[in-house]
C-alpha cells in the first residue's frame, strides 16, 4: 500500500519543511556578504526565521560564544509576549528589524534581521541554552524567530524576498565571483 | 362562563361607540376566558345573565335565548341560528339588528380585522393547507406576528378606556388587556385543530405556525411616532426598518398621553391583509459515531480565500441524506474533537452530532433510523456511521463535556533518519504517563493563542516494521498533538521522539483508533 511505496523512496522522502512551508530567501542582508537568511512561510502564513545554510556563522566550523536577543538598550526581544488568539501585544517588525545579535568565538559578531513585516510571536529561547542547536539544525531545531504577517500583507511580503530558485542563481553567481579556496 | 359583568358596561360602551369589534371588547376587559373568543364575533356581547348588549344598547329577547343556549356550542352551528332567529323579528327589531349588523361588518379600530373576519375557518383553512403540504405529523402550537401599527392603536384604545378600567378594578393595567395575538391564538386553535383532525394543540408544542398580517393604511403611524420620539428609532445596520416592536412600544410609554392622536383610533376604511403563513418546527438533534477511511477527506467544507479545496466532506456526506429524510432547511454539526484531513478514523469512530433547522419531519422509529444510516453508508465507501439516533438538545452537550479528561487512541506509521533495529524501539513500550509541554504548533498558531500546553501520552507501544519504519501506538489525554509529538515541531514540543530515539523522526502516516466518549449510546446492529 501507500506505506510500501513510501519505504522505496524513503531518501527523497520530503521533510516538514518541504511539506509545509516554503523556502525564501534574503541574500546578503543589508549588503554584508554571504549574510543570507532564510524565512520558511508556512501554508498558514506563519514565518520562521532561521539562518540560511549558506550564512557564515554556519561556515568553518565556527563555535557560537553568545546569542543575545537585546538588540538596544530599550528593547529586548526575549520581553516579547502575546496574548489571545489575535495575539496582541507582540512587537511589530519591518523587514529591517534586528531580531538577535550573534557573536562567535572569534569575535566576529552578526546581527538576524526580520526580513519581513510582521507581528514578532516568539524566538526561539533554546538556542541560548543550546546554541549548537543553531550550528546543528539551522533550519529546525535552531531557528531564531516566529513571525505572523498582516494577512492583507500574506503575499505581498514575500515580493522582495527570493525564491528557492532565484537563491540558487545567486549562488552560483557567488561562486564564479569568488571561487571558494580549495 | 359568563365573563362580562354589569360593572363592565360603562367600558363595553365606550368601546363599542369607538368602534372595537366584540373580541377587542373582551379583550379590554381583560377576559382570558378562550371559549368566550370562541363564540363567532356575529354573536353580540352578553355581559350578564339574560343580558345582551348591541351598538344600539338594545335588548332582543329571542336572541337572548340562543346567545345564552349556544354558548358551549361549536361556533359554525351558533351562527346559522342567527338568521333564523332574525327572521321572526318584528320591523323595529329587524331594523335594530340590521343596523347592529353594519356595525359588525364595520373593521374594528384595533385590531382592523384581525380578530374579525381574518380569524374565521376560511383563514383556519389557509393555515391548514400550509402546515399539511410542509409537515408530516400534528402536534404543534400558534403563534401570530403581528406588525407594529397594532401596538399604537393598542395604546390609543387603552388611553381612550383606561379611567373606566381603573374604575372597575384599580389593580388592572395595560398588561391585563389581552393582546391580540393571544385572542387570535385562542379563536384560531380550535378551528385550526377542527380542521386537521388528529392534531393537537398545545402551548408548548416543538411546531409554531406564524400568522402575518400588514396594514398598509396604518402603517403610516409609526412616522407620527418617529417625528415625535426620534431617539426611540435609531437605525442599526441589522434591522430591516427601525420600527421594530421594542423601539414602538418604547416610544409609545415615553410619548406624553395628551399628545398621542388620535384617541380612540380612527375607523380604517379597510382590514389587514393576511401576509405569509409560517411554520417554523424546533431543531431536532441527531448524533452518532462516523469513521473516515479516505487520507483526502476534510471533516468540514475546506475553504481557502474563498476557494474549495478538496471535492467533499465527512459532513457533507452525512448530512446529505440526513436533510433529505427530514426534509431540513439546513443543519450544524458539531464533533468530538477533529481529524486533520489526511488522517483516518478508525474503529468505534468519532461522536457526532447535527443540529437539524426547521425539519418537516422529525418523527422517526428506531428501524428508519437504522436504515438512514444505512443509506448514509451505502452513499460512500469514505465514511461509515454508526449508532444514529435522534437525541435532545441537553443530551449533545455531553459530547463537549470533559473534552479535556477524555483519551484517543492513535497509530502513527513513523519514519526515523539513522537505521534502526527491533530492540532499539523496544523501550518506547515501558514509557507510561509522559508529560508533555506542547507549545502552539505552528501549524495551527495562525489560528490559536500561543501557549505551552501540558498533555499526557498515557501509554505507548512500538511495532518495528524495517530499519527506517515503525508503528507507534498511543494512547493519549485529549489535546495532544500527534504529529508535533513525533516530529517535534521545530523543537517546541518537548519531549518529542526525535529525542526519545536521537535521531530525526517524521510521521508519515496517522489513524485516530478510537475517542473513548461514551456518548451517543451505542445501538446493537
Amino acid at each position: 500500500m501507500d506505506c510500501e511505496e513510501q519505504k522505496d523512496t524513503e531518501a527523497k522522502a520530503p521533510s516538514v519543511v518541504d511539506r509545509y512551508y516554503t523556502r525564501w530567501y534574503r541574500a546578503d542582508m543589508k549588503g554584508k556578504p554571504c549574510e543570507d537568511h532564510c524565512i520558511l512561510q508556512h501554508s498558514n502564513r506563519i514565518c520562521v526565521v532561521t539562518l540560511a545554510e549558506t550564512h557564515p556563522i554556519l561556515q568553518n566550523d565556527r563555535t557560537i560564544k553568545s546569542i543575545n536577543y537585546q538588540i538596544s538598550n530599550g528593547c529586548s526581544r526575549l520581553n516579547n509576549k502575546v496574548s489571545g488568539k489575535s495575539k496582541r501585544g507582540g512587537q511589530f517588525l519591518t523587514d529591517f528589524a534586528p531580531l538577535c545579535r550573534i557573536t562567535c568565538t572569534d569575535e566576529t559578531e552578526y546581527t538576524i534581521y526580520s526580513c519581513i513585516r510582521g507581528r514578532l510571536l516568539e524566538v526561539n529561547e533554546c538556542i541560548l541554552e543550546t546554541p549548537s542547536l543553531l550550528l546543528e539544525k539551522p533550519s529546525t531545531e535552531g531557528y531564531i524567530a516566529v513571525i505572523l504577517p498582516k494577512f492583507e500583507e500574506t503575499k505581498s511580503i514575500t515580493e522582495n524576498l527570493l525564491s528557492r530558485e532565484e537563491f540558487e542563481k545567486v549562488l552560483s553567481k557567488r561562486a564564479v565571483a569568488q571561487p571558494q579556496p580549495s | 362562563m359568563l365573563p362580562l359583568k354589569e360593572k363592565d358596561k360603562p367600558i363595553v360602551q365606550k368601546l363599542l361607540a369607538a368602534g372595537c369589534c366584540a373580541r377587542c371588547v373582551l379583550r379590554f376587559c381583560c377576559v382570558s376566558v378562550h371559549a368566550a373568543y370562541r363564540q363567532p364575533p356575529q354573536v353580540r356581547l352578553h355581559y350578564s345573565p339574560g343580558f345582551k348588549l348591541g351598538a344600539s344598547g338594545e335588548n332582543n329577547k329571542s336572541h337572548d335565548a340562543a346567545g345564552s343556549d349556544a354558548h358551549e356550542e361549536p361556533p359554525s352551528k351558533r351562527a346559522k341560528l342567527e338568521p333564523g332567529a332574525s327572521g321572526d323579528m318584528s320591523g323595529e327589531d329587524a331594523a335594530a339588528v340590521a343596523g347592529q349588523r353594519d356595525e359588525e361588518l364595520r373593521v374594528c379600530v384595533v385590531c382592523v380585522g384581525v380578530l374579525q373576519e381574518l380569524c374565521d375557518a376560511t383563514q383556519a383553512s389557509k393555515v391548514c393547507v400550509r402546515v399539511c403540504s410542509q409537515m408530516c405529523w400534528g402536534l404543534f402550537s400558534a403563534v401570530d406576528e403581528l406588525t407594529c401599527p397594532f401596538w399604537i392603536l393598542q395604546h390609543s384604545c387603552w388611553l381612550h378606556v383606561k379611567k373606566e378600567l381603573r374604575e372597575k378594578s384599580a389593580k388592572l393595567d395595560k398588561d391585563d388587556v389581552v393582546q391580540v395575538k393571544e385572542a387570535f391564538k385562542w379563536v384560531m386553535q380550535g378551528l385550526v385543530a377542527k380542521e386537521l383532525g388528529g392534531s393537537t394543540l398545545c402551548s408548548q408544542s416543538k411546531f409554531e405556525v406564524g400568522v402575518e398580517f400588514s396594514h398598509p393604511e396604518t402603517d403610516a403611524d409609526c412616522h407620527f411616532l418617529a417625528s415625535t420620539c426620534p431617539d426611540c428609532f435609531k437605525p442599526t445596520k441589522n434591522k430591516q426598518s427601525v420600527f421594530t416592536r421594542m423601539a414602538v412600544v418604547k416610544a409609545l410609554e415615553k410619548i406624553p398621553e395628551d399628545r398621542h392622536s388620535p384617541c380612540p383610533p380612527r375607523r380604517p376604511s379597510s382590514s389587514c391583509v393576511p401576509l405569509d403563513v409560517q411554520c417554523l418546527h424546533a431543531s431536532v438533534f441527531v448524533a452518532g459515531r462516523y469513521n473516515k477511511f479516505c487520507r483526502s477527506l476534510p471533516q468540514t467544507p475546506w475553504l481557502i480565500d474563498g476557494e474549495r479545496r478538496m471535492e467533499s466532506s465527512v459532513e457533507e456526506l452525512i448530512a446529505a441524506p440526513v436533510l433529505s429524510s427530514f426534509r431540513a432547511a439546513g443543519f450544524n454539526f458539531s464533533s468530538s474533537g477533529r481529524e486533520d484531513v489526511d488522517v483516518r478514523t478508525l474503529g468505534n469512530g468519532r461522536p457526532f452530532a447535527m443540529e437539524l433547522l426547521n425539519p418537516h419531519r422529525s418523527s422517526f422509529s428506531t428501524a428508519q433510523m437504522k436504515q438512514l444510516q444505512e443509506t448514509i453508508n451505502k452513499s460512500s465507501d469514505k465514511i461509515r456511521v454508526r449508532d444514529l439516533q435522534i437525541v435532545s438538545r441537553e443530551a449533545m452537550s455531553r459530547m463537549k463535556e470533559g473534552e479535556e479528561e477524555k483519551t484517543k487512541s492513535y497509530t502513527a506509521l513513523v519514519w526515523t533518519l539513522k537505521p534502526i533495529r527491533r530492540d532499539d524501539i523496544s523501550f518506547i513500550d515501558d514509557i507510561q504517563d509522559l508529560t508533555l509541554d506542547q507549545k502552539t504548533p505552528l501549524r495551527v498558531l495562525h489560528r490559536r493563542a500561543l501557549a505551552v500546553r501540558h498533555r499526557v501520552i498515557h501509554s505507548m507501544s512500538a511495532r518495528f516494521l524495517d530499519s527506517h519504519h515503525f508503528y507507534l501506538s498511543l494512547k493519549t489525554q485529549a489535546g495532544t498533538y500527534i504529529k508535533e509529538f513525533v516530529h517535534g515541531d521545530f523543537g517546541r514540543t518537548k519531549p518529542n521522539m526525535c529525542e526519545l530515539l536521537k535521531t530525526d523522526t517524521d510521521i508519515l502516516e496517522l489513524d485516530v483508533e478510537s475517542v473513548d466518549v461514551d456518548w451517543p449510546p451505542s445501538i446493537p446492529e
